[in-house]
């Protein structure tokens, strides 16, 4: 009458769709959410999932039902010294409902609470910055594998039988199987012989070679039926995943925090270097973060500090660059690591230092470095550091800058970038 | 007769499964207890947030209500704010259970025999699940539902649909017939018959409009024709029906929604009685295959561990007090009812004298298949288990300013106790009395509804974002008046669209 049936194999996935479809349909909301939560995350943290809080109004599900007021009565269990007739004090409105109002009437008004999973951030986090698809999926894919031999198995596809392998196998068994017949077959044909040499006359040996004759056929036949090949000799080549071979990488970010730079700017700049990261955690398997940041001097901080303190003064971008040259001497050299850098600045700097900078990126800094990029957060006139930097640009490929009026900006900075990975 | 215990580790088998399957099933027919053949599902714990998450039906159409339910599951679950349900069971035959492989053996047992026979047995025979339900053909039904929803998405693009889903879904509770029993209709037929029913439903709608041209037959008749005649309970079977410019495939889908609604109706109307009745016999069946030596004293122990925590009830005054637990009530008045027969005291004769002494298994029986939650606690609800629980009864009238014990657990108090416990499981009491009222079908085309106070009640607030589903159903404008006893408008709830 019993049936049990094992359903653990089946898609565990079934709610996938439903998922989707809670999560376009809230789009706006947890979008919202998203935003917030990258102001609060460190760059190297960007890479997982995410806690979403939506207010629970927004997604309820009215339907009719009585409202607060009125005549009710509920039974209670556990009293301890009430009488009939006894007068309660209401207790407060939604305050833990010590007696009076049971839970049915429980307003939940409390935020709707849940997990987006580390593609679907990513896919909030992309969504702004006009990534094209290609990009996206790039940067969204967990490491790459690359298809190496491992040996041979004994299951695959057609395409993948190795013949050599599957006829040696093949040879071995035919041998394996035949040598007892073989021996057999031997000790019988050599007795036979015998037999008619010996060339005796009477009804025994005449019985006995008959018999061996009979014997030798039924031992060739057998031998002839082992097959030549059988499914059991077949070999496959096997090949299995393996990661792609990555390296170490260091990255850069200077920025100016001059007083000009405002909370907004530094977001803009965040998500800047957060696609620069995302893009190197896709590439190297290990990845140094370095902080600098400078007004008219350049210091070495941690992130948040790189974030979120202010200062004030005049603006020396060579101090920055001085200071990352510095850095890759003394602790990254480049035999061993990748070096990759990120600026973000709203262009001001004092104009004598200008050139300073340009003459240093070209001569000391862009030989050391696989690519370095630049964003001018302002929306006014460009100024000295900016013209200098295009005379960079003309004499290194790998130097990228873009002038950054919203998000969408960022990501042609990166274009090349992306392209060579891509091609 | 002492045997060997079937197990002694706390891990399961397919084969123990198999073996505690036979013996329980053994001891439940010797308990005369009546069931659908089982299938028992091993599912992982993440299939069974799926299965939660769309309210247990094993197979459903899409919707993002479902995908919340999910990810507020698995939030809460991944927390540990709450354990998963052990066991989840669908009313079909066969009766599918579902086991999850993270359960020790003992739980797969107490699963087995609480769900694969408790609620099974209830499913087979009480006389809602009877009348409303058919088990034979509601996984058909699923899947023709399913597949139906999923091609319209195709044909009509997902917003659509949803649109649909979503005002149905707001109207569930309002698609049950309550008094009416629907025909019973096999699944295949039902998709046979689906085809039809488009073409013959439109035609329908359209006869209800065109009497608006012929003027000049209307004009005879001095009392102009109500409609619907009579007040309509069943919204979405009304919408289903007569809402002017639904297309053939939106009926269908308000269709499909208030069959869900109607299967599930049982359900809600029978959750003590089910749990207790279920709860009853693990505890019942799993004591007497200990008594027979086929379960180890550790089994016994993990199992009334799990049983009492089950069945607790905290007091009133307790933080963890949530209300009334099911379980907690049903298995003591299960429990109560076979020690009336079993033991009778005196005051048990004068308050049951029709089944004081009588045969248990039999008056059980009797009290699962032709009861509800209100009028099982109505007539079985006895003194002593009134006492036992100490309850009390507390009135909550918004015109005064303190609330009142009118009843405890005293000679007073318990037909008083007895009878508001009652109340408080009637449906038709705990939500509010919505249905259609009229139409007005010469004029506006607009349509009104009427709610019917109870004891004062007013709707909650979330009444107006409800009018706004029924009048995209509707198509035009709708109106919901909140009369009082005395037929006085209240209040008037207005949609236009």
């Amino acid at each position: 009458m019993t049936r049990i049936v094992d359903r653990r194999l089946n898609g565990k996935n079934k709610s996938a769709v439903n998922r989707q479809r809670f999560i376009r349909r809230f789009k706006a909301q947890i979008k919202k959410a998203v935003a917030d939560s990258i102001s609060e995350r460190s760059i190297t943290d960007i890479d997982s999932g995410e806690k979403i809080n939506i207010p629970a109004r927004d997604i309820s599900e009215p339907v009719f039902r009585h409202g607060p007021g009125g005549e009710r009565e509920y039974v209670h269990p556990g009293n301890t010294d009430f009488v009939a007739g006894d007068k309660i004090k209401r207790p407060p409105a939604g305050g833990g409902g010590s007696g009076g109002r049971a839970s049915n009437q429980g307003e939940g008004e409390d935020d709707f609470v849940f997990n987006l999973s580390r593609e679907e951030f990513l896919e909030f986090f992309f969504e702004d910055l006009a990534l094209p698809d290609l990009v996206k999926t790039q940067l969204a894919t967990n490491a790459e594998f690359r298809k190496v031999r491992a040996g041979y198995s004994r299951d695959g596809v057609p395409t993948n039988i190795n013949v050599v392998r599957s006829l040696r196998g093949a040879l071995a068994r035919r041998i394996a199987l035949r040598g007892p017949h073989l021996a057999r077959l031997r000790e019988a044909e050599e007795e036979l012989d015998a037999l008619l040499r010996a060339g005796g006359d009477d009804e025994a040996s005449r019985l006995r070679a008959a018999a061996l004759e009979e014997e030798i056929r039924e031992l060739r036949r057998r031998i002839k039926a082992i097959p030549f090949i059988d499914t059991f000799d077949l070999r496959y080549n096997h090949r299995i995943d393996q990661p792609r071979p990555t390296a170490q990488a260091v990255m850069f970010c200077l920025m100016d925090v001059s007083g000009s730079m405002d909370e907004e700017r530094k977001d803009i700049a965040k998500r800047f270097f957060i696609l620069l990261y995302l893009f190197l955690t896709r590439n190297y398997e290990r990845i140094d973060v370095v902080y600098i940041r400078h007004h008219t001097t350049a210091k070495e901080v941690d992130e948040d500090e790189f974030f979120h303190s202010r200062e004030t003064g005049g603006t020396v971008v060579s101090s920055a660059l001085e200071l990352m040259h510095d850095i890759i001497l003394d602790r990254y050299p480049t035999s061993d690591w990748n070096i990759y850098a990120a600026q973000a600045s709203d262009g001001d700097n004092w104009n004598d230092d200008s050139p300073k900078c340009r003459e240093l990126l070209i001569n000391r800094i862009m030989p050391l470095l696989q690519y370095y990029a630049y964003v001018e957060i302002t929306p006014d006139e460009h100024q000295r550091l900016w013209h200098e930097y295009l005379i960079v640009r003309e004499h290194c490929r790998n130097f990228a800058m873009q002038r950054i009026d919203g998000l969408e900006d960022i990501y042609p900075v990166f274009r090349e970038l992306f392209r060579k990975k891509a091609s | 007769m002492s045997r060997k215990p079937l197990s002694d580790s706390s891990e399961w088998s397919f084969e123990l499964i198999e073996r505690y399957d036979r013996e329980i099933a053994r001891v439940a027919a010797d308990y005369g207890l009546d069931t659908y053949p089982n299938q028992i599902e091993i599912i992982s714990s993440e299939q069974m947030m799926d299965a939660y998450s769309s309210v247990g039906m094993p197979v459903g159409y899409h919707h993002w209500s479902f995908g919340k339910h999910f990810l507020n599951v698995e939030q809460r679950y991944k927390r540990g704010h709450m354990g998963l349900a052990y066991e989840i069971v669908i009313n079909s035959n066969p009766c599918i259970a579902y086991l999850m492989e993270e359960n020790t053996m003992m739980m797969q047992a107490l699963v087995l025999a609480h769900a694969a026979y408790g609620h099974n047995s209830f499913f087979k025979n009480n006389y809602l699940f009877r009348t409303w339900t058919n088990a034979d053909a509601i996984i058909d039904y699923l899947i023709f539902a399913k597949n139906y929803v999923a091609d319209c998405e195709q044909r009509y693009g997902e917003t659509e649909v949803e649109l649909i889903l979503d005002s149905c879904h707001a109207l569930m509770n309002y698609g049950v017939d309550r008094y009416k029993r629907p025909p019973r209709l096999s699944a295949r037929e039902e998709k046979a018959r689906q085809k039809e029913r488009e073409a013959y439903l439109q035609s329908q709608v359209n006869d209800l409009w065109r009497t608006i041209p012929f003027k000049k037959k209307r004009k005879d008749e001095k009392n102009e024709q109500r409609f619907p005649a009579e007040p309509q309970e069943n919204l979405l079977y009304f919408i289903e029906k007569n809402a002017p410019l639904l297309e053939p495939w939106q009926r269908e889908i308000v269709r499909i929604v208030r069959k869900m609604a109607q299967y599930f109706y049982p359900q809600r109307q029978t959750q003590v009685m089910n749990e207790g009745w279920a709860t009853f016999w693990h505890y019942t069946i799993l004591n007497r295959l200990y008594d027979e030596g086929l379960l180890s004293d550790g089994f016994m122990i993990e199992f009334l561990q799990t049983h009492t925590n089950v069945i607790h009830q905290p007091p009133f005054d307790s933080p963890h007090y949530t209300g009334i637990n099911p379980y907690a009530l049903g298995f003591a008045m299960m429990r109560d009812i076979r020690r009336i027969c079993e033991n009778p005291t005196d005051e048990d004769r004068r308050w049951f004298p029709e089944i004081a002494g009588s045969n248990w298994l039999e008056t059980l029986d009797f009290a699962m298949r032709n009861f509800k939650d209100e009028s099982f606690i109505a007539q079985y609800l006895s003194p002593r288990l009134i006492r036992e629980l100490r309850l009390f009864s507390v009135l909550d009238d918004d015109r005064k300013r303190k609330l009142e014990v009118t009843a405890i657990h005293d000679e007073a108090g318990y037909r008083y106790i007895r009878q508001a416990l009652a109340d408080q499981y009637n449906l038709g009491s705990n939500e509010p009395d919505i249905q259609i009222h009229e139409v007005n079908i010469r004029g506006d085309r607009s349509l009104t509804l009427r709610h019917s106070q109870y004891n004062r009640r007013p709707l909650h607030k979330s009444a107006d974002e409800v009018l706004k589903h029924m009048a995209r159903l509707w198509g035009f404008t709708v109106r919901l008046e909140s009369v009082d006893e005395n037929g006085r408008v209240l209040r008037t709830y207005e949609c236009e669209v």
